[in-house]
């Protein structure tokens, strides 16, 4: 069924020409709406999620529908508190005058959503776009199907659809909707497709936030609980839709003293999270696709790598299930150690002092996420100083991008902006600068004709400088004018002043001087 | 090719300072602050002389626009930077408590900034100051077009500057072109959509953040006002934005007034006569309005004018001088809404006055076109005001006065739309050129088991629960009490 592109743009500029989306009771209702789904839905979200991943229902749970409706939640709480314009404090250089910092719509806006998340980063994005008055199309990943449907289904059920959209489709649909004119596009998915959005993006000038990906480094340094630590970076990492997700810890540093023992525990551990035969564990996601399933196998394949294996490596092609793989002391130059893995394996480099790690993880593109496991105050500032990346979190995993009063975002191949909580209203808003002047209080030095004197109040002025201003409206010179004057007379009379004859007055300066005389 | 093998040894330089991680230290961000200040100081005449020579702006006029926000802005930045570069702290709920979380600020890294050719100094010296606050190595791009201003960049930074951080490369479009085949962590830009859109193409291929500040025709609205003070203050505040300003060339100047029809020719008469006082019988002698930046500009104004319906719709000025790159103050009144005046960014001393029925009527005319850098209005009325406010949306809205928010450091400056995206001036300058790192911590205390799996309903029960906040119920599910 070929979509109306033109049409649904039309329709949707309308929409937002009306004006509706920008009141705070059409933002709540469509607020409420989104909650009544994933209240009234639950079940069928976590059965699309079974089908287009395996994802074990806690997951689905805890990751999307939870995640979900707790930002759907603290946007109703704070809605109005957002709204409210910014008072901007005004100085001197614009006395009198008040200033506020007025947040509006960016318009009309389009969501691009990933397969590993497909409900929690479809929604919300979608979420930041409504709280921020705009008009919406989300574009679910094809990669995931049954969800996307699903959203389809349940948005255009629940919520205001001359405002709020749903278009499925492949690299055609979302090529003709790239095409469009949008006043913001927000994309999660790859650093490939994100270099096709930005470039499209360019026809229009539209702004673009990027949620990317990178490799995820977990750096475990010893003396710290490792049970603990174990099961965190196993849950980060097995335990988050089997590796696929885009904070994902994707390899590991420890020292090479270290590595035994880390390993040891990270089995353990393992068969108590999965059994003794992870295939047939109900509570790990299986790999998303045929595709990625080849393409993580030729990873373990590639001969660089494949004597490294320590834990794992098993595999269900049928079923497309990789067990959980830990790899020792892979080469830089692997296959697996020059993409973003995305699955259930974990290389583990091994450095002679933990420190060393700071200097692998910054040779390397900046990732959406670090991970450090320490309990050394000055190895935790060394990295938290040196080490660039999206978001840091010490001593657990992914557990960061929960945390709504933290930016979730990337930088350089990572991506751009970042948003959760208030930072995806911000990331929806145009910040609107508004200043009210007075016609009292007007300063001449500003227009012309332009004398010296305005000059030296328009100094004062821009420098905020009461006692100068004071001094240029009593026609006093400033003290770079006094030392010019000054470098002139010595250029001009090397024996300085002949005694017995009068200074003089100059004009303004004179002036001061007349005055300085009457102070004394 | 050599230009291109010492473009690119210059930034390996640019690279490995930045990596040695000097730019990061609160010191030498101060120092480089601190030397930009000296600079304006001392250079003053420098920079005046050059500003005369490429735009026959008058040296107050340079001041009021460019050097003196600059040390402004510059001051400004020294004051807040301890604060700015410190970690904030962000709130965590209890449920995740024991923890702590805040935002550390960082530099990008190497940024590049191309300046425009109407205000070089301001335009290229004010992301100049972010980007060092912010800490990262810089390579300012001048505009080729304003040449005098360009050179004494160049000079006055290699002075006064650290080197190994800081360069100014000069040149137009085949250097303009090699920078951007280069990885940048961060492009800062402003000049005109066209370029903005090369720019933004080469950005794409190494997925760099970019700010776009560009253009558009900002309206000034003038309602009736009863006082003749507020009106002279008007007329004074109208025409230095106007005329006044780079002669019009300036992305926030006034570009077209719209006016009550009963109005109108009150407005002509007072503006006729500010016109007079302001910039005097001859304003091409008196330098009291700069010149066109070059005969492209001064060929692309004559051509506004000389549209048919245009020069008809004259009632002041017209008058061009082409040797002197000079244009009269000119004002037309209701010129025809299709024509080029009406459609395109005047960036000149052409002053249309657009006549409507009532005062509101100005806001449907606004939301009809593409949006602008800035919509001023000068009005006491306050309803109004706030229908202004809330039914358009332009970079910013001023009250009775233009240009001035250029100078109002607690306020973003930057476009939304046609007009440009990001934001900066005042700690929006550091915040441009920074990357906000979330950074949270865990203790190994208080590992929550329920995390883990194998999976089964009780611990989905808590997950409900922990998610609601319900931290009693968790209990009770803990201690067998409630069922799950």
């Amino acid at each position: 069924m070929a979509l109306d592109m033109e049409g649904m743009m039309k329709e949707l500029r309308e929409t937002y020409a009306s004006g509706k989306t920008k009141s705070y009771e059409w933002r709540i209702s469509q607020l409420r709406a989104l909650l009544k789904i994933a209240d009234h839905h639950d079940k069928e979200i976590t059965e699309a999620l079974r089908c287009d991943l395996n994802k074990p229902e806690l997951e689905s749970f805890v990751y999307e529908i939870a995640s979900m409706k707790s930002s759907c939640q603290l946007a109703l709480k704070q809605l109005k508190r957002w709204m409210k314009p910014e008072k901007a404090k005004t100085s001197l250089t614009t006395f009198p005058s008040s200033g506020q910092i007025v947040s509006e719509p960016l318009g009309v806006v389009l969501v691009i959503s990933a397969w590993n998340f497909p409900f929690l980063l479809s929604l919300d994005p979608v979420i930041g776009a409504i709280t921020a008055g705009n008009v919406v199309v989300l574009k679910p990943s094809e990669i995931a199907p049954a969800t996307s449907a699903l959203l389809s289904k349940l948005l255009g059920e629940y919520m205001d659809t001359s405002a709020v959209k749903v278009v499925e489709g492949a690299v055609d649909e979302t090529t003709a909707l790239l095409e469009q004119k949008w006043d913001k596009i927000f994309f999660t998915g790859n650093g490939k497709v994100g270099r096709i959005v930005l470039t499209a993006a360019v026809k229009h000038l539209t702004p673009v936030a990027l949620e990317l990906g990178g490799k995820s480094p977990v750096v475990v340094d010893k003396n710290i609980n490792l049970k603990v630590a174990a099961r965190r970076i196993i849950a980060g990492k097995w335990g988050c839709n089997n590796g696929q997700a885009c904070v994902s810890p994707d390899y590991m540093i420890t020292t090479k003293d270290y590595a035994s023992q880390l390993l040891d525990v990270l089995r353990s551990e393992l068969e108590t999270f999965y059994g003794k035969d992870p295939l047939k564990s109900e509570d790990l996601s299986r790999i998303v696709n045929s595709n990625h399933f080849l393409r993580l196998t030729n990873l373990l394949d590639d001969e660089k790598v494949s004597g490294k294996i320590v834990h794992g490596g098993q595999r269900d092609k049928t079923n497309l299930k990789i067990a959980p793989t830990i790899l020792l002391d892979v080469p830089q130059d692997s296959l697996i150690m020059n993409e973003e893995i995305f699955g259930p394996l974990l290389p583990i480099l091994t450095v002679n002092k933990i420190e060393d790690s700071i200097d692998v993880i910054n040779a390397r593109e900046k990732p959406l996420a670090a991970y450090l496991f320490t309990n050394d105050k000055r190895i935790k500032e060394e990295f938290i100083r040196n080490v660039s990346t999206g978001g840091l979190l010490v001593n657990d995993t992914i557990l960061h991008v929960a945390e709504h009063s933290l930016p979730f975002g990337g930088v350089g191949e990572s991506g751009m902006g970042a948003y959760h909580g208030k930072f995806s209203f911000d990331a929806f808003s145009h910040k609107k600068a508004v200043l009210q002047r007075s016609f009292a209080g007007d300063v001449p030095a500003r227009y012309p004709p332009y004398t010296p004197g305005k000059l030296r109040f328009l100094k004062a002025l821009l420098n905020g400088d009461v006692v100068g201003l004071i001094r240029a409206l009593i026609g006093c010179p400033t003290r770079l004018e006094k030392e010019k004057k000054s470098s002139i007379r010595k250029s001009k009379s090397p024996l300085g002043n002949p005694s017995g004859q009068p200074k003089q007055s100059f004009g303004p300066h004179g002036h001061c001087y007349r005055i300085q005389k009457l102070m004394r | 090719m050599d230009c291109k093998e010492t473009l690119e040894s210059e930034l390996n330089e640019l690279r490995n300072t930045f990596n040695s991680g000097i730019t990061k230290q609160e010191s030498w961000r101060r120092s480089q602050l601190k030397a930009l200040l000296s600079l304006l100081e001392e250079k003053e005449d420098d920079i005046f002389k050059a500003l005369q020579q490429d735009l026959g702006k008058h040296r107050i006029e340079a001041f009021r626009d460019e050097v003196g926000p600059l040390i402004k802005s510059v001051n400004y930045a020294l004051k807040g930077l301890k604060q700015w570069m410190s970690s904030k702290k962000a709130d965590l709920p209890i449920a995740a408590f024991p923890a702590r979380a805040e935002l550390v600020p960082e530099p990008l890294g190497v940024a590049l900034v191309i300046s425009s050719w109407n205000f070089p100094f301001g335009v290229s010296l004010e992301p100049l100051v972010g980007a060092i606050a912010a800490g990262n190595a810089v390579v300012l791009k001048p505009s080729e077009l304003a040449p005098a201003s360009s050179s004494v960049l160049a000079n006055t930074i290699h002075t006064y500057l650290d080197n190994k951080a800081i360069k100014v490369i000069q040149g137009g479009p085949s250097i303009g072109q090699k920078l951007l085949q280069q990885k940048w962590d961060k492009i800062f830009f402003t000049g005109s959509a066209k370029v903005a859109r090369i720019v933004m193409t080469a950005a794409a291929i190494n997925l760099t953040p970019i700010t776009v500040e560009l253009g558009g025709k900002c309206p000034a609205i003038v309602d009736s006002l009863s006082s003749s003070w507020d009106k002279e203050i008007a007329m004074k505040r109208i025409l230095a934005a106007k005329f006044g300003t780079c002669a019009g060339q300036a992305c926030i100047a006034i570009d077209y007034i719209l006016v009550e029809k009963k109005f109108s020719a009150t407005l002509v008469k007072l503006l006729k006569a500010s016109i007079l006082s302001m910039f005097g019988e001859n304003p091409k002698e008196l330098n009291s309005i700069g010149r066109i930046i070059n005969n492209n500009h001064f060929s692309r104004l004559r051509k506004l004018l000389d549209e048919p319906g245009v020069k008809a719709s004259i009632v002041h000025g017209g008058s061009l001088d082409e040797d002197a790159l000079f244009m009269e103050p000119t004002l037309l009144v209701d010129p025809p809404l299709k024509s080029g005046v009406m459609i395109e960014e005047i960036f000149g001393p052409l002053l249309p006055i657009i006549t409507v029925e009532k005062i509101e009527d100005s806001i449907e005319i606004i939301k009809s076109r593409p949006r602008a850098l800035a919509i001023y209005a000068f009005t006491n009325n306050e309803n109004f005001k706030k229908k202004l406010v809330y039914e358009t949306s332009s970079g910013s809205v001023i009250f009775n006065d233009a240009i001035i928010q250029y100078v109002a450091d607690s306020l973003p400056f930057g476009g939304v739309g046609e007009c440009g995206f990001g934001k900066y001036h005042g700690k929006f300058s550091f915040d441009v050129f920074s990357h906000e790192k979330a950074v949270a911590r865990r203790s190994f205390l208080l590992d929550f088991w329920f995390r883990y799996p194998p999976w089964n309903d009780k611990k989905l029960q808590l997950f409900r629960s922990a998610y609601r906040f319900n931290y009693l119920e968790i209990i009770l599910i803990l201690l067998g009490l409630k069922k799950s």
